[in-house]
């Protein structure tokens, strides 16, 4: 059986090839990584903006084409797939976007977000039974349908136009979701509904979920894994609990101390100062080398592999040069398919 | 720092504006004192009114709002002042960081003559080399390296450019610092570089702040005193670790368990419902509606009023009559 | 209608110019019901030079034509010809725009290509070139308008293209993808009602275009001289040399009638811009 996605050694560059000109923005940088389809676990995908976060979701989607490399769907290259595979493609890969505004049409009514992928993909072809299925989805995710259907866009809130999302990815029970930065549009006070709404329909569903943020705060709360991308490359990747309570790469250590925890006997002050940034030069080594407290000579010539820190956390980095070393092809080995940790999620909270 | 002297004071404070729907009641009778030297962060979601406060403050609403109520920084009364006055208050006594300031640079402008164009306005003469003095001076404050001012928007990191709107609205040495959402659309890391160059040098400069957010986290790490706002209403105040350690009001409790915190991984709290419209709100309490603790005789018909249940520990709830 | 009653008192220049073109339409259509189409605004209808008065309210020309009539038939000819032109190009310019924005590609590069080599030639050249080649042919409205519709694609269509671009990343956009709806659907359902604004305004550039270039080449002489289309009207005030013979009302009513008909025109893409062009839209 071939992994539900796969990429494989994908690259991305914007305006040309970095080989031939300096100036190309390589937005993702020589990544592997596979997914299997029985793997009901969340993964972040952390990182500030230009970490490729998001040129990764575009990728997975089929919305970017990969400049190298190859993005595989069912073990086919989903840019040669024929029309059914495509079909079947389209379904199984769906997407939760972060603007609650703009992934409506403002011209429809919200009902269109439901209605038309279950016409298009034949969910079902009678009505009544189509919007008993909407309106069954939209109870599960806490909305009343008789206050959501036929209405417009800008007549509801952020917060409920978001779990309109949620509901349909509940209808297309799709093999695959990725959510990119669902909750930074959201209001503090729903934030934590919609987080566990995913967390509940990854686990109803029994399917892999890509959480895409730069919000460490939430990507601890809701995912199982977590990997930290920064320019276009793997950092450090393993458990989330690890890597946010004892990062080991100067780059998460840097990002973890920054983060802004709603707690004020965890403040800033009593971590060390953060480095400030400085230019980024170019350099065949890390990445991160310009801004590394800690680089020595051998950061700048070649890019470090990952290092396998501790069981369940590998880090990129030369600090950890003596531990053993993973192919960069075996990330997913990080993020093992294991009995869930955290507590128990049922559905019955989301009755709200 | 403090020598607990009010600096500036809101008293039941009205900013509604009329639209063809009804009368939005953006802000609706807000009490706020603000001490000298002291950091307030004001929280509140989307539509909760806490940008319109600030909008209140330095007179700057759209057309379509009044304000009523007093506004009194230093003793002096800002609704009561002329245009002319007030404009000569804006900057110099009472000053802000808009938010999405950054992006509002003059792209064709050099950074040096943006930053010194409102001492201008406010009738300062300067040749050149006192406006590089000047502007040296503040970039130090804010850690901008001096060559910045010969520089234009597009060449700065959005960190450098939010700088720049700070050096701007400390230029005159105001009373009083309004932030609204200084950080926000910025990396982490900037965000916490900016947060806390700002918070030092309002405790060097020992100017007072008010900080418009959404975010708890940041509130935590950067405030003394935490004001939070919904609905156009002020629910509670208090010195942040007493509002973070014990919330009292029903909606400071459910927010701040809501927050993702380090040690309770997997544990969602959220608020169930949504916030009552500012158009022609229900009466009673605004949080009623959304209230595990709601009392059916009395929060849904008469909003409780706001008062001080412990020295400095202020809520507006029906619970600590 | 409420709704577009409001939106016409926050928006007075669409307003205006949409007041102008209503009043254009009625005088051209009602008042065909008052005058003598079949004889009068053809020469030798009746008495030549005759100054505005009873009879003739809007006087008589050199050749004995009747204005009043030359104005109600003319204006509803020269606005055909806008019309044919201005839809023409319009479709034209929504089909490449939609093709290269949408689909990119090899169509891009072909289409923006195109379009570029398409503006750099002086169009007026090209029709002038045209329109004579075919001086044999009886150059009638919709002729007129097929011709000018040659330059008033480019326009359009580099505009739409550019509008394309940016909506196709939207989320929505995305979001219909991932819907499962196809490209062609995508473009009918989601862009279109999304560009109908900014469609309306580039038809009425391309309607405004569209009359700048006939009345230039009907100015010149070049079409049927015998169809009183306000062009030729300014061609025999030219050419029986009306300022100097001091028939002044053969000239101000012409000009009058194509300042009102640019204006109103100006006027409405100008207030449709507003809705189009979410930079400039003012607050509800």
């Amino acid at each position: 059986m071939p992994p539900l996605v796969e990429l494989r050694n994908v690259s991305k560059y914007f305006g040309g090839n970095p080989k031939k000109n300096k100036s190309v923005t390589t937005a993702l940088d020589d990544m592997t990584f596979i997914l299997e389809a029985d793997f009901p676990h969340i993964i972040t995908v952390a990182g500030e903006s230009g970490s490729g976060k998001t040129t990764m979701l575009m990728l997975l989607l089929g919305f970017y084409e990969p400049s190298e490399g190859e993005v595989l769907f069912n073990g086919k290259n989903i840019w040669k797939m024929d029309r059914e595979e495509t079909k079947d493609f389209r379904r199984s890969v769906q997407a939760i976007f972060q603007d609650p505004f703009a992934v409506y049409n403002p011209f429809y009514k919200v009902d269109n977000l439901l209605s038309i992928p279950i016409k298009n993909f034949g969910i079902t072809k009678n009505k009544d039974e189509a919007r008993s299925i909407m309106e069954n989805a939209l109870r599960r995710v806490g909305l009343r349908p008789e206050e959501t259907l036929g209405r417009y866009p800008h007549q509801l809130s952020g917060g409920q136009r978001q779990r309109i999302a949620v509901a349909r990815a509940l209808v297309l029970h799709p093999k695959l979701l990725l959510a990119d930065e669902p909750v930074s549009m959201v209001d503090a006070s729903l934030r934590a509904t919609l987080l566990k709404q995913i967390r509940d329909l990854n686990q109803e569903l029994q399917i892999p979920v890509l959480y895409i943020t730069h919000d460490l705060t939430t990507a601890y709360h809701v995912s199982d894994y977590i990997m930290v991308l920064y320019r276009g490359s793997v950092m450090e990747a393993g458990d989330v609990e690890k890597v946010i309570r004892d990062p080991q790469h100067p780059y998460t250590r840097l990002l973890v101390n920054s983060i802004p925890w709603p707690d004020p006997s965890l403040l800033w002050g009593q971590t060390a100062e953060v480095v400030r940034g400085k230019t980024i030069l170019e350099n065949n080594g890390c990445k991160f080398a310009n801004r590394c407290p800690h680089m020595t000579e051998i950061c700048l010539q070649s890019p470090p592999p990952l290092y396998r820190v501790h069981e369940g956390q590998v880090a990129a980095c030369y600090l950890y040069q003596g531990c053993n070393q993973i192919e960069k092809a075996n990330l997913s080995e990080m993020f093992p398919n294991r009995p869930n940790t955290t507590q128990e999620h049922s559905m019955d909270v989301l009755q709200a | 720092m403090t020598d607990n002297k009010v600096i500036l004071e809101i008293n039941d404070l009205k900013t509604h504006f009329h639209v063809e729907a009804g009368i939005v009641k953006a802000v609706d009778g807000v009490d706020l004192r603000l001490n000298s030297g002291i950091k307030l962060g004001l929280v509140g979601e989307s539509g909760s009114g806490k940008s319109t406060i600030a909008l209140s403050l330095m007179r700057m609403i759209r057309q379509n709002g009044t304000i009523s109520g007093q506004i009194l920084l230093d003793g002096v009364d800002l609704l009561k002042l002329s245009q002319e006055e007030m404009r000569r208050v804006r900057l110099s006594q009472l000053s802000m960081i808009p938010q999405g300031a950054m992006n509002s640079l003059n792209p064709v402008m050099r950074i040096g003559d943006q930053v010194t164009d409102g001492l201008i306005d406010h009738g300062q003469s300067m040749n050149k080399k006192e406006k590089e003095n000047i502007v040296g001076e503040l970039f130090k404050i804010v850690e901008l390296p001096p060559k910045v001012m010969h520089m234009y928007p597009h060449e700065l990191s959005g960190g450098m450019k939010q700088r720049v709107c700070v050096a701007i609205a400390i230029s005159m040495r105001p009373k009083v610092l309004i932030a609204d959402e200084p950080t926000s659309a910025l990396d982490v890391v900037i965000q916490r570089q900016v947060m806390e160059t700002i918070t030092r040098l309002v405790n060097d400069m020992n100017l007072s702040m008010l900080l418009i957010g959404h975010d708890m986290g940041l509130m935590a790490q950067s405030v003394d005193v935490l004001a939070v706002m919904y609905a156009g209403h002020m629910m509670e105040m208090g010195g942040v670790k007493e509002m973070f350690a014990d919330p009292l009001h029903p909606y400071t409790i459910a927010l701040i368990e809501s927050l993702p915190i380090l040690g309770s991984r997997g544990v969602f709290k959220g608020i169930p419902g949504i916030p009552p419209s500012v158009i022609n709100p229900p009466p009673g309490c605004p949080f009623h509606n959304r209230c595990n603790r709601m009392m059916p005789e009395i929060c849904p018909v008469q909003a409780a009023p706001y008062r001080e249940v412990k020295p400095g520990r202020w809520v507006s709830c029906h619970l600590y009559n | 209608m409420r709704g577009f009653l409001s939106y016409v008192k926050r928006n007075p220049a669409f307003g205006a110019g949409f007041a102008i073109l209503i009043f254009l339409i009625l005088f051209s259509t009602v008042g065909q019901l008052f005058v003598d189409t079949q004889k009068g605004p053809y020469a030798l209808a009746t008495m030549p030079n005759l100054p505005p008065g009873p009879g003739h309210i809007f006087g008589t020309d050199r050749q004995g034509r009747d204005l009043l009539a030359v104005m109600v038939v003319g204006t509803g000819l020269t606005l055909e010809v806008g019309a044919i032109a201005g839809a023409i190009g319009l479709g034209i310019g929504i089909v490449m725009g939609f093709v290269s924005g949408y689909y990119g590609g090899i169509f891009d590069t072909i289409i923006t290509s195109m379009i570029d080599v398409w503006m750099s030639i002086p169009g007026f050249l090209i029709l002038v070139l045209i329109a004579s080649t075919f001086r044999n042919i009886r150059l009638g409205v919709l002729e007129m308008g097929l011709i000018v519709s040659i330059v008033s694609w480019a326009g359009p269509a580099r505009a739409i293209r550019a509008q394309v671009l940016s909506m196709r990343e939207r989320p929505f956009v995305m979001m219909a993808k991932l819907g499962g709806m196809g490209s062609l659907e995508i473009v009918m359902k989601e862009l279109v009602p999304n560009l109908l604004p900014f469609l309306v305004m580039s038809l009425s550039q391309s309607i405004y275009g569209g009359i700048m270039a006939s009345l230039g080449l009907e100015g010149l002489g070049i079409g049927d001289r015998r169809n009183p289309t306000m062009g030729m009207t300014l061609f025999y005030v030219n050419y029986y040399s009306a300022f100097l013979v001091g028939l002044w009302w053969w000239i101000i009513e012409p000009v009058a009638v194509i300042v009102l008909t640019l204006t109103s025109l100006v006027l409405i893409s100008f207030g449709l811009d507003e809705i189009a062009n979410p930079r400039t839209r003012r607050g509800l």
